[in-house]
């Protein structure tokens, strides 16, 4: 199990599109670090809007590394998925594509173990995406921005807030939402493996899964009432974002943050149940149509 | 001989009941105009619907005429722009025209009512009614109405430098405008909790800062008021 775990990373390591993934997060925040290094306070403006009618505030404090790598996951993790896609995508169909998924089922290993062993490795993919993305996106702002407390912009419900979080409470709370992001994408990661027993090819389950995943996004993101309630709840995107909920820190009753705490653990964890079924659903259901696939023809 | 002696009392009880609200108000100015400049360093607690923000350490600085700066020790700080109406000397340092407003009780500490209406026509502070504790000659309560920035008010509870004039405790409340993102422009994440704007709307903001200590009349740079 362990070697061909080994020869999965051996072969993703291999590819050039896996290099294509840290590529493009390299170019992406390299991007926002210039524009907000250039001009980062018009960004600032749009999010303070008439708060700065009534306070001062030091706007250049504010635009610092931690501040950076929120807005920088903030976009980018709407678009990694689709980088996931490309890996997991590839993971039976490319097989299938090249011919060698007889060869590899001829192999004294189950077909469950594959499916298994592939996940494992998509999701190793996925996790160095993230690590890479920590490198990039925190700790060279960090050197680049320099440190202090964060500001988070948030609409809650119908009331828009700010929250300050201090400097030294701040890192725990990447580390767990790094983490949690994993677990997010390894949910796109097992969809995209899951499509990919279908197809031929990979350009098939690559195009499905983003599709699928912007479809999702977009439902997720439309305020009607009618929407909130029936379709979001069972849409896997409505809880992509929960990692920012380790950012929304918890509050006395005169609205003071309370250091190293969460507004709402309970809803962080339901998500997080809510994805890891999503895990066990896609896997199982790949395991169960994978077992059963005409590989002769 | 009777009416000797009544005479005699009235002569002396009279100028204290009868504090003209003029000569009270220059009472307490003379006080605040012994400060020419004080750094103080204090805490800040900030109470906005909107903002969620720790207490900060601030510095406070202030210098003659009107020079006030507020400045956060470490971290991020929200300041109130009118921030700089917690020096009485902002109140008390214009011309104006006093009229008695009559008296009132803060916590049981009977004041005198002092209304201020600034001579100058052209000036932001259209009213500043003050507060004044007629046995300690200190400003217990201001509030100054704005042409741009609405009324604040200023609730000052004083300790160790009562003599200056300076309070050990300001508690300053502004209005706040609201603040309102448009949806979908910060991808949140919705953990199902309900908020109506309805319920926050319209509230007042206010600042309570605390003071430590006091450096008075030592001198301070200019170059702390632009930085």
């Amino acid at each position: 199990m362990w070697s061909l775990f080994s020869i999965e990373l051996y072969k993703i390591s291999k590819r050039p599109r896996t290099y294509i993934a840290f590529i493009a997060i390299t170019a992406i925040v390299g991007i926002f670090q210039f524009a907000f290094k250039a001009d980062g306070t018009n960004y600032m403006n749009l999010m303070l809007q008439s708060v700065q009618d009534t306070f001062d505030l030091d706007k250049t404090k504010a635009i610092n590394g931690y501040f950076m790598c929120y807005i920088i996951l903030n976009t980018l993790l709407i678009q990694v998925p689709i980088l996931v896609a490309l890996i997991a995508g590839d993971a039976i169909s490319g097989e299938a594509n090249m011919g060698t998924l007889r060869l590899l089922l001829t192999k004294p290993v189950t077909r469950t173990q594959v499916i298994l062993v592939k996940f494992a490795a998509s999701t190793v993919y996925t996790i160095m995406l993230l690590i890479w993305m920590a490198v990039t996106a925190l700790f060279l702002s960090m050197y680049i921005f320099g440190v202090d407390d964060m500001l988070i912009f948030r609409v809650k419900g119908e009331e828009s807030q700010i929250l300050q979080i201090t400097k030294d409470d701040i890192m725990w709370r990447y580390i767990a939402a790094f983490g949690y992001a994993a677990v997010a994408l390894s949910v796109i990661a097992a969809l995209a493996m899951f499509l990919s027993i279908f197809a031929e090819n990979s350009i098939g389950p690559i195009i499905a899964t983003v599709c699928i995943v912007i479809v999702c996004t977009v439902i997720s993101n439309i305020n009607l009432p009618v929407i909130d309630d029936n379709v979001k709840p069972y849409l896997f995107t409505s809880y992509l974002v929960g990692w920012k909920g380790f950012f929304y820190i918890g509050t006395n009753a005169d609205g003071e943050p309370i250091k190293g705490s969460l507004e709402n653990w309970p809803a962080i964890r339901n998500s997080l149940l809510i994805l890891f079924g999503h895990i066990g659903v896609l896997l199982t259901a790949s395991v169960v149509v994978f077992n059963k696939k005409d590989i002769l023809s | 001989m009777k009416n000797l002696l009544f005479l005699f009392f009235l002569g002396f009880t009279l100028p204290v009941f009868a504090q003209d609200i003029n000569s009270l108000v220059a009472s307490a100015r003379k006080k605040i105009d012994a400060v020419n400049d004080y750094e103080a360093s204090g805490r800040m607690k900030t109470n906005v619907t909107f903002l969620k923000v720790p207490v900060a350490t601030v510095s406070i600085y202030f210098k003659k005429p009107n020079k006030l700066k507020v400045k956060s020790e470490k971290g991020i700080s929200f300041v109130p722009k009118g921030a700089v109406s917690i020096n009485m000397s902002n109140i008390l340092g214009s011309d104006f025209t006093v009229i008695d407003g009559g008296d009132d009780k803060i916590n049981g500490v009977p004041v005198k009512i002092a209304r201020l209406l600034p001579t100058d026509e052209n000036s932001d502070v259209v009213l500043s009614t003050v507060y004044i504790d007629p046995v300690k000659n200190l400003i217990m309560k201001a509030r100054t109405t704005t042409r741009e920035n609405g009324t604040y008010e200023l609730e000052m509870s004083y300790g160790k430098f009562a003599a200056f004039g300076l309070p050990d405790k300001i508690i300053f409340s502004f209005n706040t405008k609201d603040y309102k993102l448009p949806k979908g422009v910060t991808f949140d994440f919705d953990d199902g909790t309900k908020i109506k704007a309805s319920d926050v709307k319209n509230k007042k903001g206010r600042a309570e800062i605390t003071f430590k200590n006091y450096i008075i009349n030592k001198g301070i740079s200019d170059a702390i008021f632009t930085k």
